[in-house]
């Protein structure tokens, strides 16, 4: 295991000296990118309805602008490096503490608003056939425009309450967007499940923004960065919490063990929603902050990145299984996801920053993919199960191509995307000394491999069980898909250890160069034994579900006994969670707080009431009425003065109960002062 | 304009809205053209004049209290006509001014029964006069006669314009008029607090003698005096005890809070508006003008006590609003919450604490008024609030199913929009409060504020749910609703733009407050 702290060193040895910074006007002008969206989202808003496509064309109009310039900048990183922080806007100061608006290109964030912007432009343009007839179309793509512009915010932030606004504006689309269709409940629940899911790991990040901010004196991630690895030594137990914050809050945003029950219930929305908030803007966010903030992590001592690295393996595998299970193929899709995040994050863990930062950038490109077949397969059967599927690749060609060719990206085949990002993924588990980990990794291979055959099977051979008459889908959805099929293959071809390497000179542009360990060659025998896991699990996939079979039970023969029902109840957690927190809150525990409220703090205070009302009476009729005692004639005289007053109110016992009230408050406040 | 910065241009602000009452007072009833008019006229003239007045502040001294004056008043106990605006009072004396105008347009089509247009604009426009007042007040004397002000009228706008529905006393078998119940509780609930607040002025003004020649009622004065260690031992710790009975029921803090629910939800609209976007400024107010500078070392003392309670007011705030089917009244119990976040900044006694409070209190003074605008009008639509009859909102009336779902994330403190600073700075400060206090304590009651904005969310979201989302009930089938109308609109669109103004921009009222705020801190607690 290597140890990351001579940051002077690593910076000569990794650092790629920046061609492109300040007085670029590509760069000063960067910030366009961010603020073109919210734009589009406002002309939808206001003018969408009145276009010819309801506003669909404001949307992908601004993606179309997002990508090119986010090529441009990509470029500039490629050809010579780009390291640049746009002079923030000030817009308020909090005590020492100032707010900024600004933005950051440079290796890293440049990748991402290549991702996002080209992955959203891809997918609008998909929405634009999708979504055609809608209900809500002109909303559906603002909220859609508000998503990806939230997310380059996020990209965008040079400073951590900037990310923070991002990250919480890229929770509130998905919320929109998953909860698109309201009129079922059950839809609007699970758009708000995604909200209380994410709110509680912000918690993390919120809190983990206070723990830097302080010690350093402010939120630039710069400033922060900067005195971590300046001095490490004086700030590491700061540096160590702020960063297992920071990780809690990318736990839930990048939907990691036990924070995932919230993307598979997302699949609620529209599908071009999950083909972007899988592949771009939503779940990548987490892996980004962890990259974003890698020098804290790397500063960490082995056993606190141990956290990272552990989540991602649990993730990685108990979202796996649960793939193997799921009948919607959207669902198959979603585990997928997680799964595959789950790489992300343990490479990050194990200090492998190139390698997580690449299986993110071949897995938006596959993983969009599938989500856009699933789709049209969608969009033409009219049904989310596979059961009602089968034999689709003769009326859906290009669709059925097209998927399969991210099938096998994801499943690690060589040539293709997947099978270079996920054997780097898994030579740095093997070069770091994670053993353990590496062999949850090929287990997990395979089982990816085996999900994915076995949707491929399910999906589009044997005979189709569904009703109506399957289409493939218009030129809208299909090119698109086709782009991103392309890329599918040739996307992993930047990063081939000894060959050529860009991704990672790429990516490693930054301020706070990370040093990390770059393979010469590749590590063979991981490379063997990851690809035969992944072929491995074709093969079962092919055994068990290519023979056409009419039922689910009849399909699935090989259930497990104990694990099966355990991942068909999803290991309980949604259970756990529902039964657990959710329901005692909203139901007993809520109600015992009003309860208290109505009969404990207001039965004091209406009690007083009707105790002094009941003395007052006793004291007018014993004494005042006899005309023995002046002082209390005045105690009477109250009474009498607060009934004149209600006496405006025009009823009769009024009068009594507010003398009533005025005595029974002023006993109360004595109360409060005697027994203090 | 001389005359505007030496005293003149504030005592307008001040007393123009009286003035307007008194005329509107000399019109006939019948006459509900010029009843408009004129107190259209008079409140958008005293806005006008505190924008005014915001633009020709120097905030550069945003510390020291401008446009004022001090005159003699009560010679015989030496309380003066002292008045005077510095960062931290601007930012509220605007939002004051305006939201008295949003409420005015509103009202012109929305007269709650009884009707009577001619008392409800006398009445708002008295209301505008005290809480101007109060917070310009430099006088404990004026002060108090302002925070009184403010109390009649809303007692007749409750006990007169509000909910007319039979209530039973939870556990008495009595049975009262919903708005005479919350009208007398919201009186007598805040009139003792302020018997205790006035006490606490009394005695300050008889120690003050001890140290000064002539005993004074005089603010920055007493602060004067305080910040150089006057105040203390046993009877400051009394005096910060009476202060804190009336402010922490005008807030109001927990357990003070029950009087809120109540009044909230038997207020007509306007009431409601004003209740939640003014008058609950007005206990936080008091805290940072006059408890925290003149009594610096028992507000120390004090401090865990006040986070305590105020993360208390949030968490059961927020667990209480899971527990309501009424759409107002869970509203009025957010309002706990939200001002738990705001005392929770206060407690810090840091900077970051005290601009929380400040921009949680603007923020909360535009979207929670916002949300009670919203709530009336769609109750006086459906005739219900009963959020299990409502339902599919976004079906009936989009634009304002729509602009009711902005407000509530605005509410659950959004990022981008106005609710977020007020959260996430009180949380900041509580991470970090004044050096010397308990920091365990302190962080606790950061992380349980932060559980807080989850709960926040949960019933924000669940009451969206029920309200905006679905398909409507069955029995809204074949009736006509009304979406928004122009009044309305005119009312809610400044709100919807300052809550994103001051989302994206805090600068708004931090600009002014934050010098003012650090001179505060530095003042009292010598750093």
């Amino acid at each position: 295991m290597i140890k990351l702290t001579n940051f002077a060193i690593a910076a000569t040895e990794t650092g790629r000296a920046a061609q492109y910074g300040e007085g670029n006007p590509f760069l000063e002008w960067a910030w366009l990118i961010v603020i073109v969206p919210f734009l589009a989202f406002l002309a939808i808003v206001f003018f969408g309805k009145r276009l010819p496509r309801r506003g669909g064309e404001i949307a992908v109009g601004a993606m179309a602008f997002v990508a090119v310039y986010a090529a441009v900048l990509f470029i500039m990183n490629v050809t010579g490096g780009v390291e640049f922080v746009g002079d923030p806007v000030e817009v308020g100061k909090i005590g020492t503490f100032a707010i900024e608006w600004g933005w950051v290109v440079d290796g890293l964030s440049s990748m991402m608003y290549l991702v996002v912007g080209l992955l959203a432009f891809l997918i609008f343009t998909y929405a634009l056939g999708y979504m055609e007839g809608d209900v809500r179309v002109t909303w559906f793509f603002a909220a859609f425009t508000l998503f990806a512009g939230s997310m380059l915010l996020l990209v965008s932030a040079p400073n951590l309450i900037q990310l923070i606004v991002g990250w919480e504006g890229v929770g509130l689309s998905s919320y929109l967007l998953i909860g698109h269709y309201w009129e079922d409940k059950e839809n609007s629940s699970a758009g708000m499940k995604a909200f209380y899911v994410n709110k509680v790991a912000d918690i993390g990040l919120i809190i983990g923004a206070f723990v830097l901010a302080i010690p350093v004196g402010s939120f630039r991630i710069s400033d922060i960065l900067t005195a971590v690895v300046d001095n490490p030594e004086a700030i590491e137990t700061v540096a160590m919490v702020g960063a297992v914050l920071l990780f809690i809050g990318a736990m839930g945003k990048s939907a990691q063990f036990p924070f995932h029950v919230w993307l598979p219930d997302a699949m609620a929305g529209p599908t071009p929603v999950s083909a972007l908030m899988h592949a771009a803007t939503m779940v990548t966010a987490g892996v980004y902050l962890v990259a974003r903030m890698f020098p804290l992590y790397a500063e960490m001592a082995a056993d606190a990145r141990g956290l990272v690295i552990t989540i991602g393996a649990i993730t990685l595998i108990i979202a796996g299984l649960l793939a193997v299970v799921q009948d919607d193929i959207k669902k198959v899709l979603a585990y997928s996801t997680v799964s595959q995040l789950g790489y992300m994050v343990a490479a990050l863990g194990a200090g492998a920053y190139t390698a997580g930062l690449f299986h993110l950038w071949t897995h938006a490109f596959f993983k969009g993919l599938l989500f856009l077949g699933a789709g049209s397969v969608i969009h033409s059967v009219h049904s989310n199960n596979m059961s009602d599927m089968g034999g689709l690749r003769k009326p859906m060609p290009v669709t059925f191509s097209t998927f399969v060719a991210g099938t096998l990206a994801l499943a690690g085949i060589f040539p293709l995307a997947g099978f270079f990002s996920k054997d780097e993924v898994l030579a740095a588990f093997n070069h770091e000394g994670y053993t353990a980990v590496l062999v949850i990794g090929i287990i997990g291979a395979f089982i990816t491999a085996f999900y994915m055959a076995r949707t491929v099977f399910l999906t589009f051979y044997g005979t189709y069980k569904g009703h109506g008459h399957p289409h493939e889908s218009p030129k809208v959805m299909t090119v698109p898909m086709m782009i991103l099929a392309g890329l599918a293959v040739v996307g992993g071809w930047v990063n081939i250890p000894g060959l050529y390497t860009g991704f990672t000179e790429w990516v490693g542009t930054r301020a706070h160069p990370i040093a990390e360990h770059h393979a010469e060659s590749f590590d063979w025998p991981v490379l063997a034994i990851g690809l035969t896991a992944a072929l491995l699990g074709i093969v079962a996939g092919y055994l068990l579900y290519f023979k056409d079979k009419q039922t689910q039970l009849e399909r699935d023969t090989f259930r497990i006994p104990l694990l099966w029902p355990l991942l068909e109840h999803k290991y309980y957690l949604d259970d756990l969670y529902l039964g657990g927190i959710v329901n005692p809150i909203k139901g007993p525990i809520a109600r015992f707080v009003n309860w208290t409220n109505s009969y404990i703090f207001d039965g004091i205070v209406n009690g007083a009431g009707f105790l002094a009302r009941a003395v007052a009476g006793v004291v007018y009729g014993v004494f005042d009425q006899r005309g023995i005692d002046l002082a209390l004639n005045g105690l009477a005289f109250t009474t009498d003065g607060a009934g004149g007053k209600t006496r405006l109110l025009q009823t009769g016992k009024v009068q009594q109960y507010a003398g009533a009230t005025v005595i029974g408050a002023a006993l109360l406040v004595i109360g409060f002062v005697i027994f203090r | 304009m001389g005359w505007f910065d030496n005293g003149w241009g504030l005592s307008l602000i001040v007393f123009l809205p009286m003035v307007g009452a008194l005329a509107v007072l000399f019109t006939p009833k019948a006459n509900e053209a010029a009843i408009k008019a004129l107190s259209l006229g008079f409140t958008v003239v005293t806005l006008g004049l505190a924008t005014l007045m915001a633009f020709r502040f120097d905030f550069g001294a945003s510390e020291v209290f401008q446009f004022g004056t001090s005159l003699t008043w009560i010679e015989s106990i030496n309380s003066g006509y002292h008045i005077g605006v510095d960062g931290i009072s601007l930012p509220l004396l605007v939002l004051s001014a305006f939201v008295t105008v949003l409420a005015v347009i509103y009202s012109f089509n929305h007269w709650p029964e009884p009707h009577n247009p001619k008392g409800f604009m006398a009445l708002t426009l008295v209301l505008a006069t005290g809480m101007n007042g109060t917070f310009v007040a430099l006088d404990l004397v004026l002060f108090f006669v302002f925070f009184e002000l403010v109390l009649l009228p809303m007692y007749f706008m409750i006990g007169i314009w509000g909910d007319k529905a039979i209530m039973k006393i939870p556990g008495f078998n009595r049975e009262v008029e919903t708005r005479l119940y919350a009208a007398i509780k919201f009186f007598l609930f805040t009139l003792f607090g302020s018997a205790f607040m006035l006490l606490g002025f009394l005695a300050l003004y008889f120690k003050s003698g001890e140290f000064v020649a002539e005993r004074t009622f005089d603010i920055p004065l007493l602060i004067h005096l305080g910040s150089n260690g006057a105040f203390t031992g046993t009877f400051a710790f009394l005096v910060f005890g009476a202060l804190f009975l009336g402010f922490a029921v005008k807030v109001p803090m927990w357990p003070f809070h029950t009087w809120l629910p109540d009044a909230h939800t038997a207020a007509p609209t306007v009431g409601s508006v004003l209740l939640a976007a003014i008058l609950l400024k007005l206990g936080a107010y008091g805290f940072i003008r006059i408890s925290l500078p003149i009594l610096p070392d028992m507000a120390k003392d004090w401090a865990p006590a006040i986070a305590i309670l105020a993360v208390i007011g949030i968490i059961y705030g927020s667990l209480a609003c899971l527990a309501q089917t009424d759409m107002k009244r869970l509203i009025a119990f957010s309002s706990v919450g939200h001002m738990g976040f705001v005392m929770l900044g206060i407690a810090s006694m840091t900077s970051v604490g005290i601009n929380a409070a400040i921009i949680g209190m603007v923020a909360h003074g535009v979207i929670t008024g916002l949300l009670f605008f919203v709530a009336g009008s769609m109750s006086h639509r459906y005739h219900t609030r009963d959020m299990g009859r409502l339902g599919g909102n976004m079906k009936v009336m989009p634009i304002m199913g729509g602009i009711l779902g902005f407000t509530a994330m605005a509410s659950l403190g959004l990022p981008g929009l106005a609710g977020f600073w007020g959260e996430f700075m009180a949380l900041f400060g509580a991470y970090s409060p004044l050096a010397g206090l308990n920091t365990t304590l302190f962080r606790t009651a950061m992380v349980l504020g932060a559980i807080g904005t989850v709960l926040t969310a949960g019933y924000m979201l669940w009451m969206l749910q029920k309200v905006n989302l679905g398909e409507p009930s069955a029995e809204w089938e074949g009736q006509h609703f009304h979406d928004v109308d122009a009044y309305e609109l005119t009312a809610w669109v400044p709100l919807v733009v300052a809550i994103v103004a001051i989302g994206v921009f805090p600068r708004l009222v931090l600009g002014a407050t934050n010098d003012a705020v650090v001179s505060l801190v530095t003042k009292a607690f010598g750093g």
